[in-house]
């Protein structure tokens, strides 16, 4: 009875996935039905084609490439700032440690838009705009307060026993982060690392602001934007680029759900 | 904070420098030292954070044109521009439009992310790879699952009207001017589902099982249960759930963007700045003071929801 009751609960837990994961079903379903059968709207791919795939790498390449650069960038970035910052908020008495970390919580709630404005407006007089670099330093700025925050709960919980046994041992503070913290925070890192590709590879807002005329070095969200913007909008390869930019997001909820659902729990959100 | 200090104190001691260092030395080393490792973030909130914040604050404050953005001279003109777009017509209805997004938004996504956190409580087969599928629309870049939901409310032959079609109600303009609202409320609710459930479920999981136990002894029903033991004391997670969706509900730019670029009664404040910032959309001409004024505005409400949630969490660790 109970078992029976289990199953009916997993058919259910089914059907609900289903719905829920439809849309991302017809994504697929488009991209993979020739270009005259699309406006049929079969609930298959009966006229199956991968033609559309062609279309995507023959032409979003550069596109995918770039997001790749700007996502790993991103991670640099963002785990050069973060880590050290959350070795000293949580093992040194700071001044104004507590402000920091009520700052960090605010900066989450910042709108995008409006960092997007003052960002354009900056790199504007700096020549920084339609750059690599320029993107990388806006994406970050979407990881870096969760970072951090990460960070710092998580080497709080580093016992200071094994921190003072490395000092014992003649190391300096740079040598106890580097060998001691650094290899022990290792899961949190990777939790930050997985964040700040995924925000950065999804980011849109910066991308068609800060980098709107930069060819080949936009990154693929502009890839697909511009498609969409096409006066003859072709869904076929449309949505083809969309399952492709979709690859990385699904790999790493594969490979990584655990580290993820750390993320979560840990109080990310998502802007 | 007694045992970092002794752990950093006995850091210091294991230094050559520092033991000839007079005793009262140690803790202000021990401060450089903690100093030089936050100094990295510190440089980077007053240059990435502070500096676009204040540039945007500023723009608001002086009346921008193309060419005074470029070239500079701007004249300094006080809220006069926060007096214009909050006096101008266009104003009222965008706040409104804003709060109904947002409202409706989180009612949907709270009732549905709690009703599948609860589903996903029970024990089955399959449960976490399940509940892990569910994380998928909040993983997958919003280009992605727009521009899908772009598709799918075609009139003429997204899949939406089709499937209406065949229960024979008749075709929806899911993305004119008049159903723009509607239509992105829809796909944003989608959106923010896999955040409220994973917030909820791991709310629900803080909840003793003894008492779920105890309630059944006493002949409780589901519903019972839910109303007198789940729901008060989700309560505190409730709270954080709903006004995070409320500040992340608020920003939200993209996928009102690629729906329908804020047309029509989709116009929320914050598309509204990013189309007079960037001259698409509602507004072809750029202007730079009104997006500012308008997303300093947003701003103030965001803080304001902010420190509301900020307090709470105090509160909450407190108790």
């Amino acid at each position: 009875m109970k078992k029976l009751r289990a199953r009916i609960n997993t058919v259910i837990g089914i059907v609900l996935v289903a719905i829920m994961l439809f849309p991302i079903y017809w994504m697929i379903n488009v991209s993979l039905t020739k270009r005259e059968s699309i406006r049929l709207g079969n609930l298959i791919p009966l006229d199956f084609t991968f033609a559309h795939y062609g279309t995507v790498f023959s032409q979003q390449m550069p596109y995918l490439g770039t997001s790749l650069i700007i996502g790993f960038g991103t991670i640099v970035l963002t785990l050069l700032i973060a880590a050290p910052a959350g070795y000293a908020l949580s093992k040194f008495t700071l001044p104004g440690s507590r402000t920091i970390q009520f700052l960090l919580i605010v900066a989450q709630m910042v709108p995008a838009v409006v960092m997007s404005l003052g960002f354009y407006s900056l790199y504007n007089k700096l020549g920084m705009l339609n750059t690599v670099p320029g993107l990388i330093l806006a994406d970050s700025t979407i990881a870096v307060p969760f970072a951090t925050m990460l960070f710092t709960a998580f080497i709080t919980g580093i016992p200071s026993s094994l921190l003072e046994a490395a000092a014992l041992d003649g190391a300096s503070y740079w040598r106890t982060f580097r060998s001691v913290v650094l290899p022990m925070s290792r899961n949190s890192a990777i939790t930050v690392s997985l964040f700040a590709f995924l925000w950065s590879w999804s980011d849109f807002i910066f991308a068609s602001t800060l980098n709107r005329e930069g060819g080949n070095l936009r990154p693929i969200t502009m890839g697909i934007y511009n498609y969409i913007g096409a006066q003859n909008q072709e869904w076929g390869p449309i949505m083809a680029t969309a399952v492709v930019a979709s690859i990385p997001t699904a790999l790493l909820l594969i490979v990584a759900q655990k580290y993820i659902a750390a993320g979560v729990t840990a109080g990310a959100v998502k802007s | 904070m007694t045992t970092a200090t002794q752990h950093n104190a006995a850091l210091g001691a294991a230094q050559p420098a520092s033991a000839r260092t007079p005793r009262r030395w140690r803790p202000t080393r021990q401060q450089l030292a903690g100093f030089a490792f936050a100094a990295p973030l510190l440089a980077y909130l007053i240059i990435f954070y502070a500096a676009p914040l204040i540039q945007n604050v500023s723009m608001s404050l002086h009346r921008f044109d193309r060419q005074s953005f470029v070239f500079g001279g701007a004249p300094y003109v006080g809220l006069d521009i926060f007096k214009e777009v909050i006096g101008g017509d266009k104003f009222p209805s965008i706040l409104a439009q804003t709060a109904i997004f947002v409202v409706v938004s989180i009612v949907f996504q709270y009732i549905l992310g709690l009703a599948l956190a609860i589903f996903f409580h029970k024990n089955f087969p399959l449960n976490e790879v399940l509940r892990g599928m569910f994380l998928v629309p909040w993983l997958l870049p919003v280009i992605v699952s727009g521009t899908t939901w772009q598709w799918m409310m075609n009139p003429d032959n997204g899949v939406l009207n089709k499937l209406l079609g065949s229960v024979g109600v008749d075709p929806v303009w899911w993305l004119n001017s008049d159903n723009a609202l509607m239509s992105v409320t829809i796909a944003n609710i989608w959106l923010g589902i896999p955040f409220c459930l994973v917030i909820l479920y791991s709310g629900l999981q803080n909840i003793p099982t003894e008492l779920y136990e105890a309630a059944a002894l006493d002949g409780a029903g589901a519903w019972q249960k839910f109303r007198t033991i789940t729901f008060p004391l989700l309560r505190p997670v409730s709270m954080i759930t709903v006004l995070l969706g409320l500040i992340y509900t608020l920003k939200v730019v993209d996928i009102i963007w690629i729906l329908t670029m804020g047309a029509g009664t989709s116009q929320t404040l914050a598309t509204w700045s990013y189309s007079m910032a960037f001259g698409k959309g509602a507004s072809s001409i750029i202007r730079y003071s009104e997006a500012s004024a308008v997303g300093t505005i947003l701003l103030v409400i965001a803080l304001v929801f902010g420190l509301v949630y900020i307090a709470l969490q105090r509160k909450q660790a407190d108790s």
